[in-house]
């Protein structure tokens, strides 16, 4: 019964949809208030039918009633309430219910902070966003219904794929679904732009924060898979270049870009064509993203068995999508204008070379995931694309932009003076060249990318002082904690993404630079020493878990004589797919990670071992999240809330006073 | 400069910046591409020498044997036509099973074994690699079945 319900509910969904998607569309363009108010009541009531699904297929996996098709596919009777729960989306179906589900979850963002808008921009937005929900529903609907019922019930489910499992999958889906579907609120507001003619600088201010909130999950999301690989795969690496990785990697750097362009649409009413097109890439590569994942044109993790009509569906779906966006953007784009000249040494300068990089960097991610399956579906043989590639694109790729990351912030709009610039950054560079140089025979070690990676992230940190420093020395304060206290958020939101980043590529840098890694067998009792570590085996005992039986090593950590830790690896046995999984030990540290995997049992109680020192491989996933915090940071400048408030009371026009603001 | 040099100049630098780019990336892809190859392709002699690439098929029942080391392993692939001698040191992934599907990338031996440098994972215990299931499918379509090459049936491999 229950299932039918939420059955129910998303054949309602999907005619509220349709309703959403047709008649506000259709108001605004004729002027009418009556059919442009219903986008709101439909917008909210569309939420609540697929809210009511999403807990109905909860319910029946709480419930473990195998008579669904959906639920016996991926639960077990011995699978844990948590993981039951989180197996909602651990397959086709349901994932794309939990995508569905967030979509209307926006869209129930857009009508609470949409006061502002004007009705015909408000209803347009929510129309936009119906008419995708409407191809979701309805995709569902005829080729993926997760409440299909099966008769007879199974007498026991077939359990979760082992390997999902695991914490980061009740973390790591939705997160990254609520940043791909976040996109669709600055696509809504792009296409909402074209149709209604008008993209001025109010406009932009307003689709900035959805744009960076849905950028900040996005950003957790991928980091979250990533730390999820490292620990859960059992071979110690963070990023593989997978397709699947770069599914999600591609909305991120447009993503990326767009906020950056959108920082000068706002501030300078510039960049204007080009960051509609950049909304439309950004959520037209996480349709693509969530697709290619889904599809199981993919071998992956996230690949489940596919269905010939579902492909169809879903390139028709893209087609339509991307196809349709495009063609509006090439009939309608000419009208939006193009914005402010500027110099060719200036800010907005600055930050198109850097949107460029990262298209580029994009779309060399896009040819190295597309090539292989365009060759495999022409059939002109089966292609993989290695990890050397990526990593040699974007090595050149994102040096160039990092060192105008730097140089940005200090850059004046318009035109800015390239010596002045020189002037001001001349210790900056100093230090950072010096310190890039050194560093590395003190830490024992050189190679080009070592000192490269600590150059960029020196860099990074060094001119973000000379740019907190220049932009102090224009205020008047008592003191100097006065002074930064008078900074607006979004500036700080600024420097601490950016600082993310330089975080980041530390990590990076020290885990390349410094890694060990060994695989070697170890009899009970034997020791081996890996960065300075001595790990000693004490032999493996088996232990019981709910619904897998496992071998457990326990290992002896000592440095220099004194203990650090013990370490309990798992090697498990999932007893319903008859699956074996390693779950790694690990012990992680501010400055490294150790990490300890079984292999296979040997003879006489001896094991395969893989011993991993990672140093600051923590920052990896560190920068992530003060990237992600910035991005928090900048949404919560008042200068959105007082924009929402005074454009309330008066019409949305007027451009912003041209503060030397936060880029 | 007039704002008409101006445009010129900075269209010229982005169309610099943009063939560099394009170069950078081409190259690099060119030199990144790894091939896959099926057993019977490689017997005909189509798979390159001192190139890496991509070996799929079955892990032949009764063929893994494991070095003194606990780390070298020997196992062959096949395609159920013809069937190749697999080296590879180190942990082998935990989905890695006789009579399965497997990927291996690495390169051809003189003596004709291939050195894999690393052993792919699937995923999932039903789950076929969809290259392993298209090789199986095209040596059964193109070869006279060799018996002796033969040791599970090939119904029981669920593409």
């Amino acid at each position: 019964m229950i299932p039918e319900v939420g059955h129910f509910a998303l054949i309602l969904a999907l005619c509220v949809a349709l309703v959403q998607g047709v008649f506000p569309i259709y108001g605004a363009a004729a002027g009418s208030p009556v059919l442009m108010s219903m986008a709101k009541p439909a917008a909210r009531a569309q939420f609540l039918l697929v809210l009511i699904a999403f807990c109905c297929l909860g319910y029946a996996f709480a419930e473990k009633d195998f008579s669904v098709l959906y639920v016996a596919a991926n639960a077990n009777s011995k699978l844990p309430l948590h993981y039951r729960l989180a197996a909602i989306w651990g397959a086709h179906e349901g994932s794309l219910l939990l995508w569905t589900f967030i979509l209307t979850l926006w869209m129930m963002a857009v009508t609470l902070f949409s006061k502002h808008l004007p009705e015909a921009m408000r209803a347009r937005i929510l129309g936009v966003m119906g008419l995708v929900s409407l191809g979701f529903l309805l995709f569902m609907l005829t080729v993926s219904n997760p409440f299909e019922r099966l008769i007879p019930a199974a007498p026991d489910g077939r359990d979760l794929n082992p390997l999902l499992q695991d914490p980061g999958m009740v973390m790591h889906p939705p997160m990254l679904y609520m940043g791909y579907v976040g996109f669709s609120v600055a696509f809504a507001f792009a296409i909402a732009a074209l149709l209604g003619g008008n993209l001025d600088a109010a406009w932009a201010r307003w689709s900035r924060p959805w744009t960076t909130v849905a950028w900040c999950f996005l950003t957790v999301g991928i980091a979250l898979g990533s730390g999820w690989a490292y620990y859960e795969l059992g071979w110690g690496g963070w990023w593989f270049w997978d397709p699947v990785e770069n599914a999600s990697f591609m909305p991120w750097l447009a993503g990326t870009a767009l906020m950056h362009s959108l920082a000068v649409t706002d501030k300078r009413g510039g960049f204007k064509v080009w960051t509609v097109l950049l909304a439309i890439m950004a959520f037209s590569l996480s349709l693509l993203g969530t697709f290619l994942v889904r599809s199981g044109v993919l071998t992956s993790v996230h690949a489940f068995a596919t269905d010939p009509k579902r492909g169809l569906f879903i390139l028709v779906f893209l087609a339509i999508v991307i196809g349709g966006s495009l063609l509006l953007y090439a009939w309608r784009a000419p009208r939006v204008g193009l914005g402010g000249g500027f110099d060719l040494v200036s800010r907005e300068s600055m930050l198109l070379a850097n949107n460029v990089l990262l298209v580029v960097a994009m779309g060399s991610v896009l040819l190295g995931t597309l090539y292989p399956l365009f060759l495999d579906a022409l059939g002109l043989g089966k292609i993989s694309v290695g990890p050397p590639y990526f990593d040699t694109v974007f090595v050149p790729l994102m040096t160039p932009a990092i060192f105008l990351m730097g140089i940005g912030p200090l850059a004046q709009w318009k035109r800015a003076s390239l010596p002045a610039l020189a002037m001001q950054l001349r210790w900056a560079f100093g230090v950072s060249v010096g310190t890039a140089l050194l560093l590395p025979f003190v830490l024992g070690k050189w190679t080009p990318l070592l000192s490269l990676g600590l150059l960029l992230s020196l860099w990074i940190v060094t001119t973000t002082v000379a740019h907190i420093r220049e932009r102090v020395s224009h205020l008047v304060g008592n003191s100097l904690l006065s002074c930064l206290a008078a900074l607006p958020r979004a500036y700080w939101g600024m420097v601490l993404a950016h600082c993310g980043i330089a975080v980041f590529i530390i990590g990076v840098t020290m885990v390349k630079g410094f890694e060990v890694e060994q695989d070697l067998r170890m009899n009970v009792g034997e020791t081996a020493t890996i960065g300075g570590y001595t790990f000693r085996f004490d032999g493996a005992q088996e232990v019981k878990g709910p619904n897998y039986i496992a071998a457990r090593g326990i290992f002896n950590v000592t440095k220099e004589g004194r203990e650090v830790t013990m370490m309990y690896p798992e090697k498990r046995l999932y007893a319903v797919q008859n699956q074996a999984m390693t779950e790694a030990a690990i012990d992680s540290g501010l400055l490294r990670d150790l990490y300890v995997s079984l292999g296979e049992p040997l003879e006489d109680g001896a094991w395969s071992v893989r011993l991993y020192h990672k140093p600051f491989i923590d920052w990896i996933w560190g920068g992530c999240l003060i990237m992600a915090l910035g991005g928090l940071l900048a949404v919560s400048d008042r200068r959105y809330r007082l924009a929402w408030r005074r454009e309330r009371a008066e019409a949305p026009e007027a451009l912003q006073p041209l503060e030397k603001g936060a880029a | 400069m007039t704002p008409r040099k101006k445009r010129f100049t900075m269209i010229g630098l982005g169309l610099a910046a943009l063939g560099i780019a394009s170069a950078l990336v081409l190259n690099a892809f060119n030199s990144n591409l790894v091939f896959f190859f099926t057993p019977t392709q490689i017997e005909n002699g189509e798979a390159p020498k001192g190139r890496t690439f991509r070996l799929g098929g079955l892990v032949e029942a009764g063929t893994l044997k494991r070095e003194g080391d606990g780390l070298t392993v020997h196992f062959v692939v096949t395609d159920t036509v013809k069937r190749i001698p697999v080296t590879y040191k180190g942990i082998l992934p935990d989905l890695f099973k006789e009579g399965k599907g497997a990927v291996a990338q690495g390169q051809l031996g003189a003596d004709g074994t291939f050195v894999a440098s690393e052993v792919l994972a699937k995923h999932d215990e039903n789950y076929m690699p969809p290259e392993v299931a298209e090789a199986i499918a095209k040596a059964k379509k193109s070869g006279a079945q060799s018996s002796n090459t033969l040791t599970m049936s090939p119904e029981r491999i669920k593409p």
